[in-house]
């Protein structure tokens, strides 16, 4: 197989090991968990249970509010205990709506629908609409607003992005690998309900059996493909997956359906599926929760909204002091304050560092070594980005590429003066967005 | 857990490649370590002080003005170091000491520390002090060059074995085949009084066609490679700076644009305009001028320089393009016989122009 990729980008150590061998296994019923009512991209959804309410499993306890808006539900059975604000996984404190568990494991009852093919187009986006489903990949758009483009941007492919490209994490690899068939169902629903002749699993080398896997199992079917990538941060950022599995590029500033192409993340495809078949709400997902100190790594099936700390206890704990607690993969995610933080549907991994890996190193001044400039996978100039942020002059910063920027992190990665370019764009974005709104 | 107060939260990401700034500097001075050992296998010991004397001094010049200017001491980052090897890298086996201090002293002061340091001055501050001393000292800067021993400073060895022949043949001839480098002989043979003097001597021979030709005999090419010949104290062999120079692109801590560009536009213009009226261009001509001088230290040592040369990969190219240009001009037409470290700094300052109208389309964004 030919392996594919994109210009640009870095070489990180994968780090898969910790946890790449560990099978799925499921998380007991937690005591309590956490509903966030922002777990995806749009407007919060509104709670429609009051403190003291008995739910189950399953069970509606926020609906959206608007179209670009999510639907959530009940992940444990149990009693409304409070309504308020919680720690997020990004690290900020958000509302949400706390279940005590009453340990009755209590769900709505679920459907069988074997010939859920034969629905029509519109049933399915419902459906999936009805699950709550967002993309689980990170940044959680909504679903259902993916899966209804505008008439004038037909989609021809969709690509399935198995490329899980952030160091440690694991839980979209084991998923591929334990549940590939649902995955591919789920494929089959998002390109029925797009009419896409063609769809792609793109998957990084470093994870050959499920790329073998999905080669056998889609050996026969003429529109699927599989399609191999060099190993290379950030593959799977939707832009530069885009322009690796087909060479089109997604124009600055817009969407992936500008090109006819819709991603979504193998997790997602497989929520689909189980949405569409059974009509079973997004309550669980796969995370892993993995990193040097952590006992027994492990890949965790869990009920949305589940404690991080309940997480950590169960895979055994850490054998040394926790420095720093990351929600998703150490490229993107969040340092959080404390592990008293919800997972929500997009959280993928819980990584742990040890004090000393996670001291922060000194910032030095910029030697102009362009090494940012040479990986930049969006062909930016990033230390003349951070450099315009700090003396506040947003129009070139502008110039230097600040509203294309992905916040990859590849830069900060690869810069010896340990400068943290990532955090000054992203600086010099808020305070644009400011400027935009004082206009 | 009682561990949780003290997590550290900070922004993404959260690994990082491990390379720091002194990791950096340190492994460029690795890498010019075989060019000081074959220096000092050709000059002995006195070119191993020199050049330690030029690092040390711009050191404890560097740490002086940061201890005046309050900030922290940072000479272990190995950058001050750097400047001073170079500078001294810069001059030849010859000089005196306090050739080398003075310039390591200009270098790091009115070179590197008035600009705020590291990462913020305008031009290469050895060569900066080079031209200084240049300037400055002319005659300290160019006389009293020492001859590798059992070698011709030229490096003409064919010519240098018929030395008594040559002298009762053409004295002015003699005197430029045992005494000076490579490069001066070059530049001598463009000057048509000297071609029709040496010639006249010789009783109407093509003597200058035939010195010219041996400037590309094998011979001389091997001891330009492996540095029988006279120079500064870095220049002198090609071999240990290639060796250098790999090893840094291995390491990914230099660039191949800039290097590339710089020595394939010499290599090309030095074979269409190399030649001299009344001899034959040799195939070997661009080695001879690849190999010769400070081409190579220049172009993998010096051009590379992170903080004067452009961000952008574009201009990395133009800016190697230029220096190319620039040392072909001087060494054909210019009054120097080399012409590396002026047309360094000139494209120096033409950094910061290169840089703006070099600037990258994003990915994604058509080109206007």
């Amino acid at each position: 197989m030919r392996l594919k990729t994109f210009p640009g980008g870095i070489h990180p150590h994968d780090e898969k090991h910790y946890s790449a061998s560990a099978p799925i296994s499921n998380l007991p019923t937690p005591e309590r968990v956490i509903i966030h009512l922002s777990q995806h991209i749009g407007a919060v959804s509104s709670p429609t249970v009051k403190v003291g309410d008995t739910v189950l499993k399953g069970q509606v306890v926020a609906v959206p509010a608007g179209f670009v808006s999510l639907v959530q539900h009940a992940s444990i059975s149990g009693k409304v205990t409070k309504i308020g604000k919680f720690l997020h996984p990004t690290g900020a404190m958000s509302m949400g709506i706390e279940i005590s568990s009453d340990q009755q494991d209590q769900s709505v009852e679920l459907h069988d629908d074997p010939d859920f093919m034969s629905l029509d187009p519109d049933e399915l986006i419902a459906r999936v609409s009805a699950a709550g489903i967002c993309g689980m990949g990170g940044a959680g758009f909504p679903t259902h607003v993916k899966l209804s483009p505008p008439q004038d941007k037909p989609i021809d492919t969709v690509i399935l992005n198995g490329v899980e490209c952030e160091p440690f994490l694991t839980s979209d690899y084991r998923l591929m690998l334990e549940r590939s068939e649902d995955i591919l169902h789920g494929l089959r629903i998002i390109m029925r309900t797009l009419s896409a002749k063609k769809g792609i699993i793109g998957i990084e080398a470093n994870k050959p059996d499920a790329i073998k896997l999905m080669q056998k199992l889609t050996a026969k079917e003429k529109d699927l493909s599989v399609v191999g990538f060099k190993l290379q941060y950030p593959q799977g950022a939707e832009k530069q997956l885009i322009y690796a599995a087909t060479k089109r590029k997604v124009p600055a500033g817009g969407l992936p359906m500008a090109v006819g192409v819709d991603v979504q993340n193998v997790g997602t495809a497989a929520a689909i599926y189980e949405a569409v078949r059974y009509q079973k709400p997004l309550i669980e997902r796969v995370i892993s929760v993995t990193g040097p100190i952590v006992n027994t790594p492990m890949n965790l099936l869990a009920p949305i909204g589940a404690l991080y700390s309940d997480l950590l206890k169960h895979c055994g704990g850490v054998s040394a002091p926790i420095g720093k607690a990351i929600s998703g993969g150490p490229m993107m995610g969040f340092a959080l304050p404390s592990l008293d933080a919800a997972m929500t549907k997009g959280s993928s991994g819980l990584v742990l560092f040890d004090e000393k890996s996670a001291r922060s190193m000194q910032e030095h001044t910029c030697l102009r070594c362009a090494h940012c400039v040479d990986i930049c996978p969006m062909n930016l100039m990033p230390s003349m980005i951070a450099n315009a942020v700090k003396y506040n002059d947003l129009k070139m910063a502008v110039k230097g590429g600040l509203n294309d920027c992905i916040k990859c992190g590849s830069c900060a990665y690869v810069c010896p003066a340990h400068i943290r370019l990532v955090q000054w764009i992203d600086t010099g974005k808020i305070r644009y967005a400011e400027a935009q709104r004082n206009k | 857990m009682n561990t949780q107060d003290r997590l550290t939260v900070s922004a993404a990401p959260h690994v990082h490649d491990r390379t720091t700034v002194k990791n950096v500097m340190w492994n460029v001075v690795l890498a010019l370590l075989p060019a000081l050992a074959f220096a000092t296998y050709y000059w002995g010991i006195r070119a191993l002080l020199l050049t330690l004397t030029g690092a040390v001094t711009a050191v404890v010049c560097e740490a002086l003005i940061q201890k005046l200017r309050k900030v922290p001491i940072t000479v272990h980052d190995g950058s001050a170091f750097l400047t001073g090897l170079l500078l001294a890298f810069n001059i030849h086996a010859g000089a005196p000491f306090w050739l080398p201090i003075l310039g390591a002293i200009f270098a790091i002061t009115v070179g590197k520390q008035v600009f705020g340091g590291l990462g913020n001055n305008p031009v290469n501050p050895a060569l900066l002090g080079r031209a200084f001393l240049m300037a400055s000292w002319p005659t300290q800067m160019t006389a009293g060059w020492v001859a590798v021993k059992d070698s011709a400073m030229s490096g003409l060895n064919d010519l240098t074995r018929i030395a008594t022949d040559l002298q009762s043949l053409s004295p002015k001839a003699y005197e430029l085949v045992t005494s000076a480098t490579p490069l001066k002989v070059a530049q001598t043979l463009r000057d048509s009084n000297f071609v029709a003097d040496i010639n006249a001597q010789a009783g109407g021979l093509n003597l200058s066609g035939r010195i010219f030709s041996s400037l590309t005999e094998m011979d001389t090419l091997k001891s330009l490679f492996w540095g029988n010949i006279g120079g500064c104290i870095g220049e002198v062999s090609a071999f240990a700076l290639l060796l250098g120079a790999a090893y840094l692109l291995y390491k990914n801590i230099i660039g191949w644009r800039i290097p590339l560009f710089y020595i394939g536009t010499v290599f090309v213009l030095s074979f269409l305009f190399g030649g001299i009226p009344g001899a034959e261009i040799s195939m070997m001509l661009p080695f001879f001028h690849i190999f010769s001088g400070g081409l190579l230290l220049g172009a993998f040592f010096m051009a590379t320089d992170y903080t004067t040369s452009p961000l952008t990969k574009n201009g990395r190219i133009i800016f190697g393009i230029g220096c190319g240009l620039l040392t072909i001009v001087i060494r054909f037409v210019g009054g120097y016989p080399e012409g590396v470290s002026y047309s360094i700094l000139f494209m120096n300052v033409m950094t910061p122009l290169i840089d703006k109208l070099t600037m990258p389309k994003a990915f994604g964004r058509v080109k206007k």
